[in-house]
């Protein structure tokens, strides 16, 4: 099992996202995350999914997301060179030691408190998934009230261009 | 033009000629504007799902799609089945729905479902028209999807509304979808590939499915099997494509193929599947199959190779283009396959075929449903469009009918939906009126679509049904006498309405034959003296014959059970 980022260029069509996402569920395919927005390009919407599988089953979801009309194009990020980001905000508790430590740690992990009360931060963090698990696991002794993450996105690294 | 005649002179534009279908609130526009032009026939169904069946056996029988006008909400949901049924076949199809105002879309109006999500996942792709300046060009779109690459059904969901506007027409000539290419173009050096491995082989062995016959490629088949030499089998949506009563066809393969197609793919060195997707029913368990065999796969979706069975040399392409090419590169070599490998090959295959796995019994008095199938064969000429529903009779008529040209047999073989035999028959009766047509089915799977009895009346369609009546859903019986130790839940069943006298009450031809000596009369005479009639054949079978050869779940090709 490896995970896989895809990233697909979507016909911007009413009813686009729910066939990849019924893809998924259909046939039975880890979805770990999954996001989509517009492009430049009004036309066409970009969707990162993260998926995991063993290479025969991320070689059928990438043949069956192909074979959806509304793909346009298609490229695993995870076979090539490929920056990735994730965007996070988490409400955490911040009293006594424990606010000192939360803005340590923030600084250390370079993020930023957006939002701030007399008990609790609100910190934004962009970063790796990896990045972002670690520094949950770095507050560990602290009181972690929400966490709201985007799922990842991606691009090829280098001159590499998904576009049409 | 109003938006209903667009959808109408949009459907003749595309040279459809047939339109099954039934009226409802939200098409009663397009069925005015069917009602006011003689450019297409429309076909009154009794219900939906016939129509789609009808349209289905319409497509296989001609290559050309079958076209379905349906209602909005239970319309739409009735046609779902043979959408689906049409799907897993890679049937070409275009189903209308019509759909609720766009105002009142997502209001739970009367009648109102979410077509497009409901027959999603069942369709190769679907529209919503939201605007009238693009309802033509959508169904342009629709026949352009459900007819190139790997085909299949295409929903096309129309508000109401918009069949009441107006718009100017203008069908487009050509349409192209920036993410949609079929046409792929056949890699030369796979190709050549194949032919080096195949050249390998001391035990080859041809297996081919339904690609074969929507691409149309028969004749490439032929002349590539017979440059080979090599044993041949066709799966159940392949049959037809290579003669059933040439020499070096082995049969059909799979759970109910024979013993020496099964044997023999268990036992070849190099695989050449051609247009076969290595359906469950055709690889029995995936562990034990083809153990020695590398394998060429020839399929024009790059999804099915290697989704079950890992390849060694895959073509993507159309069947016809790939067979074409295939055949240029072995006539301009002068390398065949090992001529004494080959005939050592075939000595095996002949000791196999000696076992005779289809031979039954034909004395025992009862009418056994392989001696009907058999006879229907010698009436026919082995030339009938024969349809059939699912279970046994479906079994017994790819077993034993011997088809020798495609689409001619037309069965719902990845669905496996009752239901489907009667009305796939009134589409290819309206498709080939001279042609004689027959429904294998039984009194089960009859049951599921017989109102299209009335259908039949309608339009005169003269089809023969074929009921194998043995009391039992027989597939269902067989596994629980085998699997079950024989406890016979729901399977028997009772309260069988008089089919003769049914078929009567529709003004139809009704005979039942209760012995095997009255079998070959009755089917002479529905194709003599009642050629032009519906005509019910009620067939009192041997109660529990069963399907032979069977592999069990979970076994191996070469793991049957016989007789």
């Amino acid at each position: 099992m490896n995970e896989h980022i895809i990233s697909l260029l979507l016909e911007n069509e009413s009813g686009a996202l729910s066939r990849v996402a019924g893809l998924f569920s259909a046939r039975a395919y880890n979805i770990e995350s999954l996001s989509v927005a517009p492009t430049d390009d009004e036309t066409m919407s970009r969707m990162t999914i993260v998926t995991s599988g063993t290479d025969e089953i991320v070689e059928q979801i990438r043949k069956q997301l192909n074979k959806l009309v509304d793909v346009v194009r298609l490229v695993d990020l995870t076979e090539s060179e490929h920056i990735e980001r994730e965007l996070m905000l988490a409400k955490v508790e911040a009293v006594g030691e424990a606010r000192d430590e939360v803005k340590r740690l923030v600084d250390i992990f370079n993020g930023r408190v957006v939002d701030v009360t007399d008990t609790t931060y609100t910190v934004e963090l962009t970063d790796t998934r990896d990045k972002l698990d670690s520094f949950l696991t770095s507050l560990s002794s602290i009181k972690i009230h929400e966490v709201v993450r985007s799922g990842a996105i991606g691009i090829c690294s280098g001159e590499k261009v998904l576009a049409v | 033009m109003t938006g209903a005649e667009i959808v109408v002179q949009s459907l003749i534009e595309e040279g459809v000629d047939h339109l099954f279908g039934y009226p409802g609130g939200a098409v009663l526009n397009i069925y005015d504007a069917i009602h006011q032009q003689d450019g297409l026939q429309h076909i009154l169904v009794r219900h939906e799902q016939a129509a789609t069946h009808a349209a289905d056996g319409y497509a296989r029988s001609t290559g050309k799609p079958g076209v379905v006008l349906v209602t909005s909400g239970p319309g739409a949901t009735n046609a779902v089945t043979g959408i689906a049924t049409a799907y897993m076949d890679s049937i070409p199809m275009v189903v209308l729905t019509g759909q609720v105002p766009l105002h009142l879309i997502g209001n739970d109006a009367f009648q109102e479902v979410d077509s497009v999500g409901i027959t999603r996942p069942v369709v190769k792709h679907n529209f919503l028209v939201e605007d009238i300046k693009d309802l033509a060009a959508t169904i342009k779109k629709a026949f352009y999807v459900a007819t190139t690459g790997r085909p299949g059904p295409v929903v096309v969901d129309i508000p109401k509304d918009i069949t009441g506007q107006t718009f100017e027409f203008s069908y487009p000539r050509d349409i192209k979808i920036r993410s949609y290419q079929p046409k792929v173009t056949v890699d030369s050096a796979q190709v050549k590939k194949a032919y080096e491995l195949i050249l390998d082989a001391k035990k080859p062995m041809i297996y081919t499915g339904g690609g074969v016959i929507l691409s149309n490629a028969s004749d490439e088949l032929i002349k590539f099997t017979q440059h080979l030499g090599a044993p041949i089998t066709n799966t159940l949506m392949g049959l037809g494509a290579y003669p059933a009563n040439e020499k070096q066809f082995v049969g059909m393969l799979g759970m109910h193929g024979t013993y020496e197609a099964n044997m023999s793919m268990h036992h070849c060195d190099v695989l050449i599947a051609i247009g076969a997707r290595f359906d469950d029913r055709v690889t029995g368990n995936l562990e034990k199959f083809c153990p020695d065999a590398r394998i060429v796969h020839v399929d024009i979706d790059p999804a099915s190779i290697s989704k079950n069975v890992k390849v060694d040399v895959a073509i993507v392409g159309d069947v016809k283009d790939v067979m074409t090419d295939l055949n240029k590169i072995i006539e301009a070599s002068d390398q065949r396959l090992e001529s004494a490998a080959l005939s050592a090959w075939w000595l095996q295959i002949e000791e196999w075929r000696a076992q005779d796995c289809l031979k039954f019994n034909r004395d025992t008095g009862s009418i056994k449903p392989q001696f009907v199938v058999e006879q229907l064969h010698q009436v026919t000429e082995g030339n009938a469009f024969v349809t059939s529903d699912v279970g046994q009779h479906q079994m017994f008529a790819a077993q034993y009918y011997g088809f020798n040209k495609p689409r001619r047999w037309i069965n719902s073989g990845g669905l496996g939906t009752m239901g489907f035999g009667l009305p796939a028959a009134m589409g290819v009766q309206l498709a080939h009126p001279d042609e004689q047509v027959a429904c294998i089915t039984g009194e089960g799977s009859i049951q599921m679509c017989i109102q299209e009895l009335s259908t039949c009346t309608q339009y005169g369609l003269p089809v023969k049904i074929i009921n194998l009546n043995n009391g039992f859903l027989g597939m269902v019986r067989q596994w629980q006498e085998f699997f079950y130790e024989k406890r016979y839940a729901s399977s028997y069943m009772e309260s069988l309405p008089d089919f003769v006298a049914l078929a009567e009450s529709y003004g139809h031809v009704g005979i039942r034959v209760t012995k095997p000596e009255d079998v070959r009369q009755a089917i002479e005479d529905a194709y003599g003296k009642y050629k032009d009639r519906t005509v019910f054949i009620d067939f009192m079978i041997d109660k529990e014959e069963n399907v032979y050869p069977m592999i069990p779940a979970g076994a191996g090709l070469n793991e049957m059970i016989l007789v």
